[in-house]
């Protein structure tokens, strides 16, 4: 193993060095996707982009928003909006394992002093239709990371598989700088003139969202965006290929997808403001997972998605 | 002769996959190679989370040769006939030879097939192997079609003599046999060469990885005791979660630590389950005062620092996680003393159990009422049972158990206590979930034993109520346990009850309580439950409901007994099974459910024994075959004439002794078996029975039932229908078999 790197000193500091040491593994290192997710694999560089049989190799911060773990910002632990770190390799690499240690190493895990271990945890998302077999990884008995080899995605068999490493910002950088409070973290350098905590970012809005979240979120509004989005989706899917302005086969996969991602995030406020009872729970979540289904048939047969006027004749 | 050695190493398997599959790789691999003809003198395989690992030693070197004949047709037999047979031996017409029979010129086909050398079949037989490894899971990777548990990184397979080593050539998928393997992955990264298995085994110490499982178990075990006594503790022993924890490693480091004393306030069963299911922590605890003060966790590695930075990670993990049992397990006490767990039982309502059965809530009020009526039957207090019922499950609401669902009753039974409720009531929100397993306790209290009935019984009837019953394997809802546990609760507790009227009870209040809340229908089916469906007191009560009669009384009225039948049929077959196992005949039992209050089940089973008992002695087989022989007799009489002889004999028209010695045994017998049959003494009953084998052998012996006196025979055959209905009275004798 390699000389352990120095000890990173705030949370940014965590993330840049992951996006330089993933940039440098060949990632395009891409940015959040602009809407509301529950976490990184909702952004299409990962659902869409698994799928179909063109490589690709992306790694990206997702901010992801999780309303019923709200807690106010005063648990130390958890958060209704955090951050994920996302890397998907299509194919999955051989030495992916030894690519992630890396990375471990990169934010300063010392590989001579921790017990790292890959303990198995599959990994299913209903909403998306999708499974895979993987592991979450422990350092010192803590999950640091979800590892995962894609099997399906929207119901479609992955060829090649894609390798997915998720880590959890906000925890492993806790544990690497030895924070016991996610709020006392530091977010940027502490010897800058402006040194700012996370606490100094996102305690107010931990609380606004809580509130928000729980308490006062207009159900019957967020029940109709979620029909609407549900309609659009289909709207849009109904559409034939061919655009008939200008003639060119364009399949609108990803405005459909938007639709879905949005669906399923009213579908998250909708839970958190406990409309949702437990028999319909399964029905809402059907209803997502039929919407992703069709935006994956849609992706395969678009360029990015591995479609060809030829194959397709 | 040569030792085969294997090695399929891959990215981490799941620590509860491992055995199974070693065991696999080696049945599957020692299979084809004895069906391909070469046999072996040993075999063991190993499992570490990277590797399966298979050694086979005294291997034939090559598979013997095998000369086969095969007889044809005649030589003279026509062309086609003699191609089809050439065809199907795969040979040509000059390889066949001609040999005299009696019939004449025969062709016989000798193929010869030669020996292989062992490592193409040791290629075939592994390809084969790992191409339909039947893993519970399996995976594809990267661009590749192979599946396996995750992916696989290289295959050893090595012949092994005197002479040297031969790598067995293999190619899979891209993936090349060879004679290397990788150590630990932190401690002593890096491919190397080995020569056979010893070599290997060794060589695989000297790189920090202990190949066989049950050595690292032991090695965790020792040192986990070892640490534990030396501070003066000791280890809570736990088989399951060890050979857990020895799949995870491969180079085993024991480290202790401290439970915070914060903490150790937390019942011990919570500090357990937390630590074990979230960090696959041992416990360990304090002999002295039983509680539980450190945990024992295992690494994967020695580290520069001892372990140091290791258990300290681990040590804040563990208060992350007991911080959180903690805030749950106040929480939920402030609710359980403060408001008697009220606010749970409310949020049951909100809980569907089954879309088709509605609500926790109203499963409870069914339950509840049903407690009630068992009540008397068990020798409850019926006012404790409805308590104990309603407060059960109560716990499900609660935070710990919405953490740690297998803490469901126990946290019943501590908040329950906490909310001041009797101990009786406590205990039964925890036990009234059992047994659980076979081995499992069955609740002895009566409180408890009623709730666990009830809610058995709420289950049972529920499923059928709605038609989801077990097929076959599948049994989503355990209710063949469900009514196992029903049997085991009756048996143990010796509780004598009408299975069947209770039955038609709650099936009727699963078809009519969730639309009619009724003090009216509450009196109709405990009636039902004690004195069943079609007795007088049901429609008394029904006959002085005033004016119009609400339209679910048709529900009662109208209620056929099938379906209850067919759960009562479910449980006499879960019944079978369960007397099996304790060694009654199923043909015994069947012959006892023959006989009346079959839905006794307590009733039955003291039948089914004395019979069994009985069927086991001298008498009792020499009666069941006197008694045979007398209904087979009577049966074809009976047949042939078309009568009945039932009318009883006389006496006076007996010509010999032996049947005046017959008239008197049965006439002696019969007020024994009687005031034996009262009494339930079936062993005296059957011992009264043994007294007319010697008679009836005598009988037998003796007397010819035909003859030509019609009012002889007749007499006879009414003695023999005598000695037939008494020996019915205990069981169902036509039903044994032998």
């Amino acid at each position: 193993m390699a000389e352990a790197n120095a000890k990173p000193k705030s949370f940014q500091e965590i993330i840049l060095r992951l996006q330089t040491y993933w940039a440098s593994k060949g990632c395009a290192i891409m940015q959040p996707y602009d809407m509301e997710v529950g976490a990184g694999t909702f952004h299409p560089a990962t659902t869409l982009r698994s799928l179909g049989s063109r490589p690709w190799a992306a790694a990206y911060v997702q901010p992801s928003r999780r309303p019923t773990d709200g807690r106010y910002g005063e648990n130390p632990n958890r958060l209704q909006h955090y951050y994920q770190y996302q890397v998907l390799i299509k194919p999955s690499p051989p030495d992916l394992q030894d690519l992630y240690l890396g990375s471990l190493q990169a934010i300063g895990i010392d590989m001579d002093l921790h017990d790292i271990r890959f303990v198995e945890d599959d990994w299913e998302s209903p909403t998306l239709g999708a499974w895979g077999l993987g592991w979450e990884v422990w350092c010192d008995g803590m999950e640091v990371s979800q590892f995962t080899y894609f099997q399906q995605v929207g119901g479609h068999d992955c060829h090649p598989v894609s390798g997915e490493l998720t880590y959890g910002l906000e925890r492993l950088a806790m544990y690497v700088l030895g924070i016991d409070h996610v709020m006392e973290m530091p977010f940027n350098d502490p010897q800058s003139p402006i040194p700012l905590s996370y606490g100094d970012v996102f305690r107010q809005t931990e609380q606004e969202y809580s509130r928000w979240n729980f308490d006062v979120a207009n159900t019957e509004m967020l029940l109709k965006h979620f029909e609407d989005a549900e309609a659009e989706c289909e709207a849009i899917l109904s559409r034939e290929a061919e655009d008939p302005k200008t003639g060119k086969r364009i399949v609108m996969a990803h405005p459909a997808y938007d639709q879905c991602i949005k669906a399923s995030h009213l579908f998250n406020l909708l839970d958190a403001r406990g409309v949702i009872s437990v028999t319909e729970r399964q029905a809402y979540i059907g209803r997502v997972r039929a919407l992703a289904k069709k935006c994956a048939d849609a992706f395969v047969t678009t360029e990015a998605g591995g479609w060809t006027a030829e194959t397709a004749a | 002769m040569p030792d085969l050695l294997i090695e399929l190493f891959s990215e981490e398997i799941p620590a509860r996959m491992q055995a199974d599959a070693a065991a696999t790789l080696k049945k599957r691999m020692t299979d084809g190679l004895v069906e391909a003809g070469l046999t072996y003198a040993h075999a063991a395989a190993f499992h570490t989370p990277r590797r399966l690992t298979l050694a086979v030693e005294g291997l034939l070197a090559e598979s013997p040769t095998i000369r086969e004949e095969r007889r044809g047709p005649k030589a003279d037999a026509p062309e086609k006939a003699i191609e089809g047979f050439l065809r199907g031996a795969g040979i040509t017409r000059d390889q066949v030879e001609e040999r005299e029979d009696k019939k004449g010129k025969v062709l016989f086909a000798i193929i010869e097939r030669p020996g292989r050398p062992a490592a193409d079949i040791v290629a075939e037989v592994l390809e084969q192997t790992i191409r339909s490894f039947p893993w519970p899971k399996s995976m594809r990777w990267g661009a590749g079609p192979l599946r396996w548990v995750r992916p696989l990184h290289s295959i050893l397979a090595i012949l092994t003599t005197e002479a040297g080593k031969i790598v067995v050539p293999l190619d899979i998928d891209g993936i090349h046999s060879g004679d290397t393997t990788e150590g630990h992955r932190f401690m002593a990264p890096g491919r190397f060469a080995v020569n056979g298995f010893e070599d290997y085994a060794a060589r695989l110490k000297r790189a920090h990885v202990v190949l066989d499982p049950s050595e690292r178990a032991e090695h965790i075990l020792n040192d986990a005791q070892n640490a534990a006594f030396a501070a003066g503790l000791e280890l809570v022993e736990d088989r399951g979660l060890l050979s857990e924890v020895a799949g995870l490693v491969e180079w085993p480091v024991v480290l202790m630590g401290a439970i915070a004393p914060d903490f150790l306030d937390l019942p011990p069963e919570v500090l357990q389950t937390s630590m074990k299911e979230h960090q696959k922590f041992f416990s360990v605890k304090n002999p002295k005062s039983g509680r539980f003060e450190r945990f024992v966790t295992v690494a994967n590695r020695e580290t520069a620092d001892n372990g140091a930075t290791v258990l300290a990670g681990n040590l804040k993990v563990l208060s992350a996680r007991l911080s959180d049992a903690k805030f749950f397990w106040e929480n939920d006490l402030r609710i359980a003393k403060r408001e008697k767990m009220q606010p749970w039982l409310d949020q049951l309502a909100n809980v569907t159990f089954h879309a088709k059965l509605g609500s926790q809530a109203a499963r409870i009020d069914r339950i509840a009422a049903l407690a009630r009526q068992i009540a008397p039957m068990t020798g409850a207090d019926p006012d404790l049972a409805e308590q104990a019922a309603r407060v059960a499950k109560a716990d499900l609401s609660s935070e710990m158990v919405f953490e740690f669902p297998e803490l469901q009753g126990l946290m019943g039974r501590y908040y329950a206590e906490a909310a001041g409720l009797p101990a009786e009531v406590a205990a039964a929100a925890q036990e009234h979930y059992a047994p659980l397993g076979p081995s499992d306790a069955v609740p002895a209290a009566p409180v408890s034993a009623t709730v666990a009935l009830a809610d058995k019984l709420d289950t049972l009837t529920g499923f059928w109520a709605i038609d989801e019953k077990p097929t076959g394997s599948k049994d989503p809802y355990a209710l063949r346990r469900a009514a196992l546990g029903v049997i085991r609760i009756v048996l143990s507790n010796g509780l004598r009850l009408h299975l069947d009227r209770l039955i038609d009870a709650q099936i009727l209040r699963h078809q009519i309580a969730p639309v009619h809340d009724d003090a009216l229908l509450d009196e109709i089916l405990a009636e039902i439950a004690h004195h069943g469906v079609f007795g007088a007191a049901v429609h008394a009560i029904i006959d002085r409901i005033p004016g119009d009669k609400p339209d679910w009384l048709e529900r009662i009225t109208g209620h056929t007994p099938d379906l209850s039948d067919d759960l009562l049929a479910f449980f006499h077959d879960r019944l079978k099974v369960h007397l099996r196992d304790e060694g009654v005949r199923h043909d015994v039992i069947d012959a006892c459910l023959a006989m009346p209050n079959r839905d006794d089940l307590a009733l039955v089973v003291k039948r089914a024994t004395a019979l069994s008992d009985f069927l086991r002695t001298e008498d009792g087989g020499n009666l069941l075959q006197g008694f045979k022989r007398a209904n087979n007799i009577l049966t074809q009489a009976e047949e042939k004439d078309g009568v009945a002889y039932e009318f009883g004999a006389d006496p006076k028209f007996a010509e010999t002794d032996e049947e005046r010695t017959l008239f008197a045994a049965l006439e002696t017998a019969k007020p024994r078996i009687d005031t034996a049959m009262q009494a339930e003494d079936f062993a005296a009953a059957m011992s009264a029975m043994a007294a007319l084998r010697a008679p009836i052998d005598a009988f037998f012996e003796a007397v010819q039932i035909n003859t030509d006196n019609q009012v002889v025979r007749r007499n006879r055959l009414n003695m023999l229908s005598t000695i037939r209905t008494t020996c019915l009275t205990v069981a169902d004798l036509t039903k044994l078999e032998g």
